[in-house]
């Protein structure tokens, strides 16, 4: 029987479940006009799940539930930054799927979900509590993917998403039987006291590179990475923005459960095949990126190319390079938001706006946008003094200190040929002609509001970092 | 009695501000404000240099010596801003501020038509402030800026007309030139730095004598002494600075600029900053035999071999230019004997006169409408009578005329150098006797050419008046010449008066006696001034003295050549000319130094360049990025292939991933 202990423990995720089933209901009544109801409700939901997951953080970690839920720092801030990526996606996806008659309830319902997927992923315990979080997001993912029944390009977005993440799923399924064999235990906590004195250590650890399979699927990483340029590309944007934000806060919490938490004891195992998985990643998504045309396409091979950089920072397995991970991971949401949430207010009815030839003049038609723009271009780029670049600097730093020099080099590199296509959308939005109708941009006020601070906190973030990273550490720090 | 460090402050800080106002906001407060701000810096500041050399002088105030403000302090070494006020600071200060003020206000009728009016004005003032920071500092980095600051605006102002191209030419050449030499000034300052451990003058100075056991060996079996090191480089920077050969080649196209800051920057301050930084680094020189040496023989090839190029220019600025470069290479030989008060003291009348024929010179260019051919001159003495009698005082000063104020600077050096004992000096003897006579003959040519004679130019009226436009006829004016207006002569008065007198009361003070107290040292052994001032019994008896001179009857012999050859017997000039047709065109190509320089560095660096681009650049460089970037390009185009959109291509990519994984885990894994 649960106590009530485990009931305060679990307070936002229980919350946020039964606010998600009232939406479900609410909406049920609501007419098509009335949808702003569901969207600001929504918003409010994750607002005070927010509240609840703040206000309610114990001092020391708090495990439920007989150890499948932990509630630590870690998660608090992934949970805090996850929800807000949703919260930022609702309000900049309004105006979009108004225009495209996409503005259903489903929308919110399967992006609540999603993120209450993303909160138990990070929050877990146990193996089963992995696999449930992890299933819960993806498979709102792939129906939001197909939110555009009628587009076919989505649907087969939606489709080979779908069969890949059942592929990668199998997978990791697959190797925490293994593990499960080879230690007796679903539990990470065991799992990890236990694998030092494994008798079957060969199992565990193909065990751990199923695992890693699994973690290189969520993230996005090369090889794994293959369904990403056809989701984002497919997908509707607003759905796109979603994907390319708060999941990442989850693989982060997902691969630090499951290597450090649960796999802590193979470090030096791990470690080499993520800075494989790195190089690829830095190497193919840089270097694909460049014969991009299309921009969501291209933000796509930009994100692999992120993933190795986070990969750096885990790769180090130490508290420190965990948290200039993580660090990274909500500087990345926080970007993605930022340069997706361009694309939503540049498109309209019948324009996606989504070709980097579709932004050419944009200084000249709306130049706050393209200033907005650019800065999220050049926090990509990792400028300074934007956020993009301490938060590389981080991550470089904490593979230097982990003894990966080569791969530092690897990763700076990979930024000098990642300049060219950053630099490439700045120079067309700033120097080319524009061409074809004019762009008009979103005037939705609430759009433009958080649009704004979400692209000048790249900016104010980069001079005055100092907090939220400390903030970080201290989750590593118990 | 002490120096404040408020007016020091202020005597820098009000030409600068100055400075600004006429630059920033020349727009909103017009010619009119514009002159009007920076002439109230500069006299505020020359005001206020009067009472600090009352103060030093007569008011018995100490030395200033102080930091006004700490840049940042590197363990040891500590960069300032600080003054160090003695009276040899004072009297550079006076004579800077002096000449200054007095030049801008001759700006006001020289640049009257001129567009670039206020920028003129905030480019003077900052000289102004520039030249003060060199003069007053107490540390060789505030010297350094303001040796820099000096040579800034001196490039701007020659390159002042920026849309002549000569005038381009000119301040690119001068900039190249002060590269050369300030590259030396800057390794001695850290040879300075390295030897003695600090920046600071007084510091350095006190720990001088360790460079006596220091030597630094370059070439094996050959060590020099850190004395020689140091004096010879800073030297370096002077010889950029102060034109000397073979580093002057700048100066004589400097004259592309407006002959306001002819007179001022390359005749009376600025030049002569070398001149002022040898005699302040006395401590360090009077150790090196060596360096003295070298300082000696420059200064009197220079002092010679341009003046004689003065001869056979026709541009009357630039004749008066060469003449500059004579008289610094007098007061270097100066230096080279260890008279580094005769050379300040060279260098505070040659400020004055100096200025004034320039000025003049530049009197004359206005009347005769921006004509600066003497050939086309001749006779304006009726035409400009004030012009005409300050510069017969300015070139008699010059010529060292006993009484005038050069008669006392220049016989002093000479008999200085025929006194000295040291390697050189036997030649500098000579190059400073000849050029008596060289100097003569110029100055009177120049006179006469102008002034006097006939005139060989037409007024023809109906001709357009276009001033600052070099395309006209020769020789032709749209209106009889006429005298410059009063902002134009009042200067030229009022530095006719120095010129003439000021020889007179400081004499014996500044030369022979203690004036500059400590502030300049000289080692027992070479005190040629010392000597000369047992012999002296007051400036009548010098005078008169000198009018029994070698030196005299040398300069006379020169005035007598000149006034039969420009003035009594014209057609006797080209009979000369014939008659040495091979001296006349190595003069007139200034012994082909400029063609020399061109041939080896400038076309050399052009070769020099060229092949590092050929080689260096497009072969190397542009191969290796543009190369990288086809190979990206390549990369980029192969791998999107690999995006075929097949979900089972995809999926096998992905075991293929995982088979990749446990492959490379189960040949280099740790099981």
């Amino acid at each position: 029987m649960p106590t009530l202990n485990d009931i305060l423990t679990l307070l936002p995720e229980l919350y946020l479940t039964g606010a998600v089933c009232m939406l479900l209901l609410i909406d049920v009544f609501l007419q098509a006009d009335q949808r702003w109801v569901t969207h600001w409700l929504a918003v409010l939901v994750l607002a005070v799940t927010g509240w609840l997951v703040v206000s309610g953080q114990p001092t020391a970690p708090t495990t439920a539930f007989g150890g499948m839920f932990v509630r630590d720092g870690v998660a608090e801030v992934l949970k805090v930054f996850a929800l807000l990526a949703s919260g930022i996606v609702l309000v900049l996806s309004r105006p979009y799927l108004r225009d495209r008659e996409l503005h259903l309830g489903e929308f919110y319902t399967l992006i609540l979900f999603a993120t209450l997927g993303i909160m138990l992923l990070v929050s877990a315990g146990s193996l089963v509590m992995i696999y449930l979080g992890l299933e819960l997001l993806t498979l709102s993912s792939y129906a939001l993917v197909a939110l555009n029944r009628d587009s076919r390009l989505s649907s087969e977005a939606a489709i080979k998403y779908f069969v890949l993440g059942a592929l990668a799923s199998g997978m990791l399924l697959y190797g925490m039987s293994m593990i499960y064999g080879a230690t007796g235990t679903l539990d990470l906590g065991s799992i990890r006291a236990a694998s030092a004195t494994s008798a079957h250590p060969t199992l565990l650890l193909f065990g751990l590179v199923f695992l890693i399979v699994g973690i290189g699927f969520k993230f996005g990483a090369a090889p794994f990475h293959m369904w990403l340029p056809d989701v984002y590309q497919g997908a509707p944007t607003a759905v796109t923005t979603f994907i390319g934000s708060a999941p990442k806060l989850a693989a982060f919490g997902m691969a630090y459960r499951l290597l450090d938490s649960g796999m802590g004891g193979l470090l030096v195992h791990w470690q080499e095949m993520l800075a494989v998985l790195a190089v690829l990643s830095l190497a193919i998504g840089n270097i694909v990126a460049i014969a991009q045309k299309n921009l969501k396409r291209m933000l796509a091979y930009s994100t692999i190319s992120h993933m190795g950089y986070l990969f750096l920072g885990l790769a180090n397995g130490t508290p420190a390079g965990y948290s200039a991970a993580m660090f990274y991971a909500i500087c990345y949401a926080l970007m993605a938001t930022a340069s997706f949430g361009i694309i939503l207010a540049l498109a309209r009815t019948g324009f996606e706006a989504e070709e980097i030839a579709d932004l050419k003049g944009l200084n000249q038609r709306s130049p706050w946008f393209a200033g907005l723009m650019a800065l999220a271009m050049f926090s990509l780029a990792g400028v300074p003094p934007l956020f993009g670049f301490f938060a590389k600097v981080l991550v470089l730093k904490a593979a230097i200190d982990a003894g990966m020099l080569w791969l530092a080099i690897v990763a700076i590199l990979a930024a000098i040929v990642g300049l060219y296509y950053y630099l490439q959308v700045v120079k067309v939005m700033y120097f080319d002609k524009p061409e074809g109708e004019p762009l008009r941009a979103q005037v939705d006020p609430s759009l433009r509001v958080v649009l704004s601070a979400n692209a000048l906190a790249l900016l104010v973030l980069g001079l005055w970092w100092g907090p939220l990273l400390a903030w970080c550490q201290r989750a590593f720090a118990g | 009695m002490t120096l404040s460090q408020g007016i020091l402050l202020t005597i820098v800080l009000a030409p600068l501000a100055g400075s600004l106002l006429a630059g920033l906001f020349g727009r909103q407060i017009g010619r009119a404000g514009a002159h009007t701000v920076t002439i109230l810096g500069v006299a505020l500041s020359c005001a206020l240099s009067c009472y600090v050399l009352y103060q030093l002088v007569w008011g018995g105030a100490p030395t200033y010596d102080q930091n006004v403000y700490t840049w940042f302090e590197v363990g040891q070494l500590s960069a300032h801003v600080g003054f160090l006020v003695d009276r040899l600071t004072a009297m550079m200060m006076v004579v800077v501020t002096f000449v200054s003020l007095m030049v801008h206000v001759y700006t006001i009728g020289y640049m009257a038509d001129d567009d670039g009016y206020q920028r003129f004005f905030s480019y003077i003032a900052l000289f102004t402030f520039s030249m003060l920071m060199l003069v007053m500092s107490n540390n060789f980095l505030q010297l350094f800026f303001g040796w820099e600051a000096v040579g800034l605006v001196s490039y701007l102002l020659i390159g002042f007309w920026y849309k002549r191209p000569s005038a381009i030419y000119a301040n690119l050449k001068a900039f190249l030139v002060n590269r050369v030499g300030d590259f030396g000034f800057i390794l001695g300052i850290a040879a300075v730095l390295y030897w003695l451990g600090s920046l600071d003058y007084a510091q350095a100075f006190q720990q001088a004598g360790r460079l006596e056991d220091l030597t630094l060996t370059l070439v094996p079996g050959h060590p020099w002494h850190a004395a020689t090191v140091i004096g010879v480089l800073l030297f370096i920077g002077a010889m950029g600075k102060s034109a000397q050969v073979p580093l002057h080649v700048w100066l004589p196209d400097s004259m592309e600029g407006p002959t306001p800051i002819s007179a001022l920057i390359h005749a009376a301050t600025m030049v002569t900053a070398g001149i002022f930084m040898v005699a302040r680094m006395s401590p360090l020189y009077e150790l090196s035999e060596t360096a003295l040496s070298f300082v000696l023989v420059i200064g009197a090839t220079t002092a010679l071999f341009t003046g004689l190029i003065g001869i056979v220019q026709n541009d009357i600025k630039r004749v008066v230019a060469y003449s500059t470069l004579s008289q610094l290479g007098y007061m270097t030989v100066a230096l080279g004997v260890s008279a580094y008060s005769g050379a300040v003291y060279h260098l505070m009348t040659h400020a004055f006169f100096k200025a004034l024929l320039f000025l003049g010179a530049g009197s004359v260019i206005i009347a005769m409408h921006h004509e600066q051919d003497m050939r086309y001159m001749g006779g304006l003495r009726k035409y400009m009578p004030v012009t005409y009698i300050t510069m017969w005082i300015g070139s008699l000063a010059l010529a060292g005329m006993p009484g005038f104020a050069g008669f006392f600077s220049k016989d002093a050096i000479i008999e200085a150098v025929g006194a000295s004992q040291r390697a050189g000096s036997g030649y500098a003897y000579f190059c400073v006797m000849a050029g008596v006579f060289v100097t003569a003959l110029y100055s009177f040519r120049l006179l006469y050419l102008t002034f006097h004679g006939k005139e060989r130019f037409t007024v023809k009226a109906g001709h357009g008046a276009h001033h600052d436009d070099h395309h006209h006829e020769p020789g032709v004016l749209a209106h009889p010449p006429h005298e410059s207006p009063w902002v134009v002569t009042l200067p030229l008065v009022m530095l006719a008066i120095p010129s003439l007198l000021i020889g007179w009361p400081t004499i014996g003070p500044m030369l022979f006696g203690d004036y500059f107290g400590r502030s300049i040292v000289v080692g027992e052994a070479h005190d040629v001034l010392g000597e000369l001032g047992a012999e002296f019994h007051g400036p009548l008896a010098m005078v008169l003295h000198g009018f029994t001179q070698w030196p005299f009857w040398i300069a006379f012999a020169g005035f007598a050549v000149a006034t039969y050859v420009y003035l009594i017997d014209p057609a006797a000039a080209d009979r000369v000319r014939r008659a040495l047709k091979p001296v006349h065109e190595l003069l007139s190509h200034k012994y082909w130094i400029d063609e020399l320089y061109y041939a080896v560095f400038a076309k050399g660096g052009v070769r020099l360049g060229r092949a590092f681009w050929r080689g260096g650049d497009a072969a190397v460089i542009d191969g290796a990025i543009d190369g990288s970037a086809a190979l990206v390009a390549r990369a980029a185009a192969t791998l999107r292939g690999l995006q075929s959109g097949f979900l089972y291509h995809y999926a096998f990519a992905m075991i293929f991933g995982l088979v990749l994984l446990l492959a490379g885990f189960w040949l280099f894994g740790h099981v």
